[in-house]
């Protein structure tokens, strides 16, 4: 503790005195230079990470979800155009880039360690995984999706009857988000037991809650209800 | 020696006239066959080598109308009059029944799996489907624009026999 205070001051000793041989001009454009390189590098580097070819480099990623991502009309389809891992799990945005990517550092962590490095273990860790997945595009309303796919570009005439009148009801006017109903469209899905499809209310809005988690606290408010006419 | 026990067959131990009488008993034999040979009915392949490579005729196209089509007996499962194309149907999800199911046709309005779907072998009823009628594509399959590969000869039963009506 006692050695890095004394760096410290070394450092600020030598940083708060102006130079004595290098000229101000010097300083200031090889400042310019040194970060024209720097961000140049970091854009560099940053842009290597988003890449299918990087994700795909390690075995977690190109034995599980890239091979089942080979089997959707998101890698292969009549018109050839192909969305990328990044495509869907990276935002566009710098900044929202830049923090996706820092969050992302937690995987890092999991590679380390061996996290979900058999298959078994992925599938053990898959609802957790997508659950988070979920969640990040139903809180940036299905951003990476309306990258590509916008309300307004849909021709409903173009779907099927259902197609567009799902859409009509819930899409148009923004009730839910492509997420809600459009899971495991390019991966498999976890075991989904429990979750509901995601058309539905959540069950606070529904208008007749029809499966109650406790059929005796159902049976004491009938009662309750039952009594209160009398 | 076996020549003098048979002595009738005793000229066909030159080799010549023993290949000759073989040869035409093969010709003979084949020519009775090949004039009563079973016909073999050709596979719903088609008539094409089987180790030949073949062009893969274009993939049907599912209908998509949502129409519920008469069955063509009562027994038939109904067909699927909308696309299933990627639907998971797996141990862990079934993307049919996220429509299907008792508790969610009221919201997607699509029809519920009939009441022999709750059943067990043992005609008990569930409250959910039950596990052997769960992987709906076993019984149920997509309609499809495809034309039958050989013409089928079925008629409806209401329609055998006008008299009887």
């Amino acid at each position: 503790m006692q050695r890095l205070k004394q760096l410290l001051i070394w450092f600020w000793r030598i940083a708060s005195r102006p130079s004595a041989h290098l000229s101000l001009g010097f300083l200031a454009l090889g400042g310019f230079v040194c970060g024209v390189l720097f961000w140049g590098a970091f854009n560099t580097a940053l842009e290597v990470t988003n890449t299918e070819k990087f994700c795909t480099s390690c075995h977690e990623m190109r034995n599980n979800v890239f091979e089942e991502l080979q089997h959707t009309p998101h890698f292969t389809n009549r018109s050839g155009v192909r969305a990328s891992c990044p495509d869907c799990h990276v935002p566009h945005q710098w900044t929202d880039k830049i923090a996706r990517k820092m969050q992302a550092s937690k995987e890092v962590w999991g590679k380390i360690f061996g996290t979900i490095d058999t298959r078994k273990k992925f599938q053990d860790h898959r609802l957790e995984l997508a659950k988070h997945e979920w969640a990040r595009l139903k809180a940036n309303d299905s951003l990476e999706c309306r990258n590509c796919h916008s309300a307004v570009a849909m021709d409903f005439t173009k779907q099927t009857r259902r197609a567009a009148e799902i859409h009509g009801k819930f899409l148009v006017t923004g009730d839910k988000t492509c997420i809600d109903c459009h899971k495991g469209i390019a991966h498999e899905l976890p075991d989904m037991t429990g979750i509901e499809p995601g058309w539905r209310a959540p069950p606070e809005m529904r208008d007749r809650q029809t499966f109650r988690d406790n059929p005796r606290d159902e049976l004491a408010r009938y009662l309750a209800a039952t009594g209160s006419e009398r | 020696m076996r020549g003098q026990d048979h002595s009738g067959l005793k000229r066909f131990r030159s080799p010549l006239a023993g290949a000759l009488l073989g040869g035409m008993l093969v010709f003979v034999c084949g020519a009775i066959y090949a004039q009563n040979a079973p016909q073999v009915v050709p596979r719903v392949t088609g008539a094409a080598s089987p180790m030949g490579d073949v062009p893969a005729p274009p993939v049907a196209r599912p209908i998509v109308d949502d129409k519920r089509l008469m069955r063509n007996y009562p027994e038939q499962p109904p067909i699927i009059p909308h696309s299933i194309e990627n639907y998971q149907l797996t141990l862990k999800t079934n993307r049919c029944l996220d429509c299907h199911r008792r508790q969610f046709t009221e919201g997607s309005g699509a029809p519920m799996i009939s009441v022999t779907h709750f059943m067990d072998r043992n005609g008990q009823v569930l409250a959910d489907v039950t596990p052997r009628r769960y992987f709906c594509t076993a019984c149920h399959v997509q309609q499809t624009d495809a034309q039958p590969l050989v013409p089928s000869t079925f008629k409806d039963m209401l329609l055998v026999d006008p008299a009887k009506k």
